[in-house]
């Protein structure tokens, strides 16, 4: 015990103090991740499936011109690789969310809410660290795709990572503001069909926009409205050392409206505290 | 635990201001869900190293109040102050002299004990060599050093509760709240931790507010507050409380405040 003083001046925090709360978040994270081995296979597989079946069951049906950022003519594969790649980190996002509705309701939250720090530097740190575990699983499949042939120019794979982490913040920051307004882990399966398919598949995931609007001029509009499907652009670009600078506008508008969404609904004098007792009351 | 607190150079001085702040004031507190009001016109001190059990039975609002002084819910009336800070004005100055053990468990069954301490230790801006030193200190005090690479899983209920508390005062709060630490723990853990955090009252100085609704857990000579239906019945020493409620112990002194309250005829 240092020596007590009856009433302290306020001394804010230090630059240092912010940085060992974000790196300790960030840690506890990674761990957290290794040790949920199934979380890392089931990452990976479900991007795996859509590359090695759909793509290869598509590749006749789905002819893909020469489209920007792309020089050639490519596979199938090729061209779904961005969108799976945003697919990781769209379930990564959510499944955050889940984890927070799990911690909200197992209290684990409570410890990190307790922290003296700003709660919104707390729920940035948060979605830093879900990013940082995103960022994992998607290079683990770039790596695996790669002996699929996906093979992006070298210097892909260091352009790719701003835009990465720039729609890892977007999709988690949305995932947290819809953990907000989850009471209960059951409404998961509800985000599922609500939120993850409607985004994933009104998207330029699966097929290029141009092929869309031939077929529902609405639907391309509704894509072109997507978030989702700039956060693949970005990224698809990225990946060939170019920049999208529509789609990095949107992602970066929705990052921002997202998180400022998250922290006013995590805000203790409005979100949560309407919502009644979380856990049991006693 | 009955020995009397060293006095060392430090503390004898400010103590007696420390009087005067109180480690915890809760001012004219009231808070609903809706309609249901949980918590109403609440108000109470914990002075600094002293032990206040907060008596309740489930729902009486001890929950609610554990919280809203934690943050967790925002203050709709009232007001909650921590060593003098509020908790909605001032919150980082609040918190940081604020040790907290909730009631559900919230350590991270994978990680072992050491990680969960340096997690909690970066959450409050301690750096990781302090960190490290301070965490052996605390596991070696609640005897679980030569565990500290073990996952918290293989952990007893009982030692899961005193690395609880070690992990509270890793940030060396002034202030410790428990909420009802001691459920689900056979009698020997129990008695362990009650001594536990007894000696911090003495030893450190610690205020304690420990939320229960075991009457065995309170001694002669602790604050008690008697919440119930979210509003205090009774406050004071024990055994003033007892006395106004003109009854031989603590038990009898519950049922009959909150008994003629609620159920006219007495029982509860």
């Amino acid at each position: 015990m240092s020596s007590i003083t009856t009433r302290e001046a306020p001394r804010g925090f230090s630059a240092s103090e912010y940085m060992t709360c974000l790196t300790g978040i960030v840690w506890r994270e990674g761990l957290r991740f290794l040790h949920q081995r199934e979380r890392f296979v089931s990452a990976l597989v479900r991007p795996l499936v859509w590359l090695f079946i759909f793509a290869a069951g598509f590749r006749q049906v789905l002819g893909i011109s020469i489209i920007p950022p792309y020089e050639t003519y490519i596979l199938y594969e090729v061209y779904i690789a961005p969108g799976l790649m945003a697919m990781i980190q769209l379930f990564n996002g959510m499944q955050s969310s889940l984890s927070m509705v799990y911690d909200r309701e197992m209290g684990n939250m409570r410890t990190l809410l307790v922290s003296p720090l700003p709660r919104g530097f707390l729920l940035l740190c948060k979605l830093l660290a879900g990013t940082a575990v995103s960022l994992l699983q998607v290079y683990a499949f770039l790596l695996i795709a790669w002996f699929w042939d996906i093979t992006p120019p070298p210097s892909g794979y260091l352009t790719v990572l701003p835009a990465l982490i720039l729609s890892g913040l977007m999709l988690g920051s949305l995932g947290m503001l819809i953990s907000s307004g989850i009471k209960q882990l059951e409404n998961f399966a509800g985000v599922m069909n609500f939120v993850i398919f409607p985004m994933f598949f009104a998207s330029s995931a699966l097929y290029p926009l141009w092929r869309v609007q031939e077929g529902s001029p609405y639907l391309y509009y509704l894509c072109e409205a997507n978030p989702f499907t700039h956060a693949v652009e970005l990224i698809r670009f990225a990946l060939y050392g170019q920049i999208n600078w529509i789609s990095l506008a949107v992602v970066a508008t929705c990052t921002i409206v997202f998180m400022i969404g998250a922290i006013y609904a995590y805000d203790p004098s409005r979100g949560l505290a309407r919502r009644g007792p979380a856990g049991g009351e006693g | 635990m009955t020995s009397p607190a060293p006095v060392t150079e430090p503390r004898d001085t400010p103590r007696l201001e420390a009087a005067a702040v109180p480690a915890l004031s809760i001012d004219g507190v009231s808070h609903s869900y809706g309609p249901r009001r949980a918590l109403m016109d609440v108000s109470f001190n914990v002075q600094p190293a002293s032990f206040t059990a907060l008596l309740g039975l489930n729902g009486a609002g001890k929950s609610t109040l554990f919280s809203l002084i934690t943050r967790l819910f925002g203050i709709q009336s009232g007001r909650v102050g921590i060593f003098g800070h509020d908790i909605s004005k001032a919150p980082g100055e609040a918190l940081r002299l604020l040790g907290v053990v909730f009631q559900p468990r919230t350590l991270d069954l994978d990680l072992s004990l050491t990680q969960n301490l340096l997690y909690h230790a970066a959450l409050h801006g301690i750096g990781r060599r302090e960190a490290a030193a301070r965490s052996a200190e605390l596991l070696g005090r609640i005897g679980l050093s030569e565990r500290a690479g073990s996952k918290v899983r293989d952990l007893s209920g009982g030692q899961m509760r005193r690395l609880e508390i070690a992990r509270a005062l890793l940030h060396r709060p002034r202030l410790l709240l428990l909420d009802e630490p001691t459920v689900g723990l056979d009698v020997k853990a129990r008695a362990d931790i009650i001594s536990h955090v007894r000696q911090l009252v003495t030893e450190q100085g610690i205020g304690v507010l420990w939320a229960t609704h075991l009457f065995d857990e309170i001694m002669d000579g602790d604050d008690l507050v008697v919440l119930h239906q979210g509003k205090v019945l009774a406050q004071g020493p024990m055994s003033r409380v007892i006395t106004e409620a003109s009854a031989q112990d603590v038990n009898t002194a519950f049922m009959r405040l909150t008994g003629a309250q609620t159920m006219p005829g007495g029982g509860a």
